[in-house]
């Protein structure tokens, strides 16, 4: 990774799910580990999460989903920035995502990691420091 | 069953694909500390200069003002509190398969969980509606959903509480209509609207209108209900999900209270008389983990309310005094890890909400953090309820932790610092002033962090999540799915209402509705007329939003 240039993540709530209690929390971690951060608010659709992040030219898209809705969702994301040229963004996400799917998400290549409930902020953060720098390379 | 790869060191790792990172070097638990879950440090003893109380003027009798002791005379000797499961998922037909399964099993309310599309106002067919529909509730498009799902059900035989609160209006009127042809009277139904749009604004953000004209439509379910159905509760003041949201048991209290304050000052307003409509009004509190301190707070909430209610309201209807409220577990306290656990904790909060004298309770299922429950996690969770009530003993006697020197200080601790929030709130010019400040929304993501932070810091300890860890963890507890089909088949069904109602009849109710949105008119007859017509739900809700707009949140972090 290049000296003194910030990850820059931009973090989105698609869907209907007001559930915003942990994706604050995440990115109050990443803004404290010295990223920066973009967070879209709520009930937004993947056009408009794909868009800012191409807008922002982030490294990291991270999508917080607790509404079930994730087997559409993420996909839907997913696509959107293959289509647009963004696949070199990392995709990656959490939320209530029950074991199955994360197996099921992870495997067909549509996000690179999961955080489900329970993960530490601290491991979320090198994860991603660890990733973007192996992007770098 | 599914497995989880670990590391070696015991270390939980998260769902990530690159490998996990370890967090744990020494076990957690040799640094305790004592504070509460809200971060309030209790001293190793309390006695009596702690606990200063005059009986008569701040505990009173049960049933007696100040009601700090619970708002009936007899408690649960006279009638346990209502158990009442939380239910709803994909479509109307197999969440009313859920209810009968629970009134079978001695449930004794319904309480109703709608999918994310209905709670935000739009039908399943609506693009936003993609992926959601039938998924966390069930799917509620128009009055032919709702009569399918109370099939079989007599509504003056059950009370039902909806959790709808954006388009509460609506959906309430499609209840009511829904009972009109089954032919019961209005005056006979029981039962309970969320309707709290401020919590929504502050906490769980399923908003629609804008503040003014949401309030608009609460007072007018409050005037209309005064009326036509007497017995139901028109608004449940929640700190459910102001607690969920990362709040700590003060400021839960608080903002609750808080609300309530205002939706009186609303009513009032309004020109409607005080005890015309407080009697209604119902409170629906989270609990938590720190059994003492939910505790206090349940105590603590019924003596503020009714001191208000009586002192700065001029309330003289008794039952107006008194705080009502439902109570369900804390969600976010459950854990991903060894869920099994979950049972356990379930247990000690619903006790704490017993031991506060909650009139109903909702258990949280073992798996509600990993998906909606099976059939078999709620009936445990129901049982954990009739355990309590029928095993424990402690519903023998009234509010059998009175007169202790740690509740009663914790008692008058959270009174006081309550007020100190009402003053802060007062400063900022009011509630709704306040929720366009960002103000509550700053102290729950604070709050929300400071609690993360001491779970990573080893400050507090999680069993299975950063201490006790399990090595090789595997889930092997059934996840209920939900068929993506039912999406489809919703859809389906929409579309052929659509082609076989009286369209005339819709586009005329809308009208109406539309003309008396922009005037003053009480809203709920009309509504009730865009029900019976079969307008949907999103046609509705859409008709008002070109009056009143929608609402947008400038979101801090």
């Amino acid at each position: 990774m290049q000296q003194g240039k910030r990850i820059r993540v931009l973090l989105g709530k698609p869907g209907l799910d007001g559930h915003d209690r942990g994706i604050k929390v995440v990115a109050r971690a990443l803004r404290d580990a010295g990223m920066e951060v973009i967070y879209t608010g709520l009930h937004q659709t993947a056009e408009s999460i794909v868009a800012a992040a191409i807008q922002e030219d982030v490294d990291v898209v991270g999508l917080s989903i607790l509404s079930g809705a994730h087997m559409t969702l993420f996909p839907k994301v997913a696509k959107l920035l293959r289509e647009q040229g963004a696949e070199n963004m990392i995709l990656i996400g959490g939320g209530t995502i029950p074991q199955d799917d994360v197996d099921q998400l992870l495997a067909e290549g549509w996000v690179e990691a999961l955080f489900t409930p329970g993960t530490p902020t601290s491991e979320l953060v090198e994860w991603i420091q660890k990733r973007v720098a192996e992007k770098q390379d | 069953m599914t497995k989880k790869p670990v590391d070696t060191c015991g270390c939980r790792p998260a769902g990530v694909t690159g490998g996990s990172v370890c967090t744990t070097q020494k076990p957690l638990r040799e640094n305790r500390k004592f504070v509460t879950v809200s971060g309030v440090p209790i001293k190793e003893l309390y006695g009596p200069e702690d606990a200063q109380i005059d009986p008569e003027q701040d505990l009173g009798l049960p049933g007696e003002y100040p009601f700090t002791r619970g708002v009936q005379k007899n408690m649960y000797r006279g009638r346990l509190w209502t158990m009442r499961q939380f239910a709803g998922f994909a479509t109307a037909k197999e969440t009313n398969e859920r209810y009968r399964f629970l009134l079978a099993n001695g449930q004794t309310g319904l309480s109703v969980a709608f999918d994310m599309p209905t709670l935000m106002g739009y039908d399943s067919d609506h693009s936003f509606s993609e992926g959601e529909v039938g998924r966390c509730g069930v799917a509620i498009d128009s009055l032919a959903d709702m009569e399918r799902l109370f099939e079989g059900i007599p509504l003056d035989q059950v009370s039902t509480s909806m959790t709808i609160n954006g388009p509460a209006a609506v959906i309430w009127a499609m209840y009511l209509v829904a009972a009109e042809k089954q032919g019961v009277s209005l005056k006979d139904l029981r039962g309970t609207i969320q309707n709290d749009i401020l919590k929504e604004y502050i906490a769980q953000k399923a908003w629609i209108f804008p503040p003014k004209p949401h309030m608009r439509l609460i007072t007018d379910i409050f005037a209309f209900a005064s009326k036509e159905v007497p017995q139901w509760n028109t608004v449940s003041i929640s700190g459910y999900h102001i607690r969920e949201a990362g709040s700590t048991a003060v400021q839960e209290l608080a903002f609750t209270l808080a609300d309530g304050f205002a939706y009186v000052e609303a009513g009032i307003e309004a020109g409607l008389d005080v005890d015309e409509f407080a009697p209604r009004l119902s409170f629906f509190f989270n609990s938590h983990m720190d059994f003492f301190e939910e505790i206090a707070k349940y105590r603590a909430a019924r003596r503020i309310w009714a001191r208000y209610m009586k002192e700065k309201y001029r309330a003289k209807d008794p039952r107006s005094w008194k705080m009502r409220f439902h109570t369900q577990t804390a969600g976010c306290s459950l854990t991903a890890q060894q869920p099994e656990n979950n049972i356990v904790r379930t247990a000690l909060e619903a006790l704490a909400a017993v031991l506060g004298g909650t009139q109903s309770l909702h258990t949280n299922s073992m798996d509600e953090v990993l998906a909606l429950p099976t059939e078999k996690a709620v009936k445990i969770a129901l049982r954990t309820q009739q355990i309590i009530a029928y095993e424990s003993g402690v519903v023998n006697t009234i509010d059998p932790l009175a007169g202790s020197y740690f509740v009663e200080a914790l008692t008058n601790q959270m009174e006081a610092e309550a007020e100190a929030y009402f003053r802060e709130i007062e400063k900022r010019g009011g509630v709704l002033a306040a929720i366009e400040q960002g103000y509550f929304q700053q102290e729950l993501a604070d709050a929300a962090y400071r609690y993360q932070q001491a779970i990573e810091s080893g400050e507090r300890i999680i069993v299975g999540v950063n201490d006790f860890v399990e090595e090789n963890e595997s889930l092997d507890i059934e996840i209920l799915k939900i068929d993506p089909q039912i999406e489809i088949e919703q859809i389906k069904n929409l579309t052929r209402l659509k082609e076989t109602r009286d369209n005339e009849q819709v586009a005329v109710t809308l009208k109406a509705l539309k003309e008396g949105a922009q005037g003053t008119a009480n809203l709920i007859p009309l509504i009730m007329d865009c029900v019976r017509a079969y307008a949907t739900l999103g046609e509705i809700v859409g008709v008002m939003k070109e009056v009143f707009g929608e609402y947008r949140e400038r979101p801090v972090f």
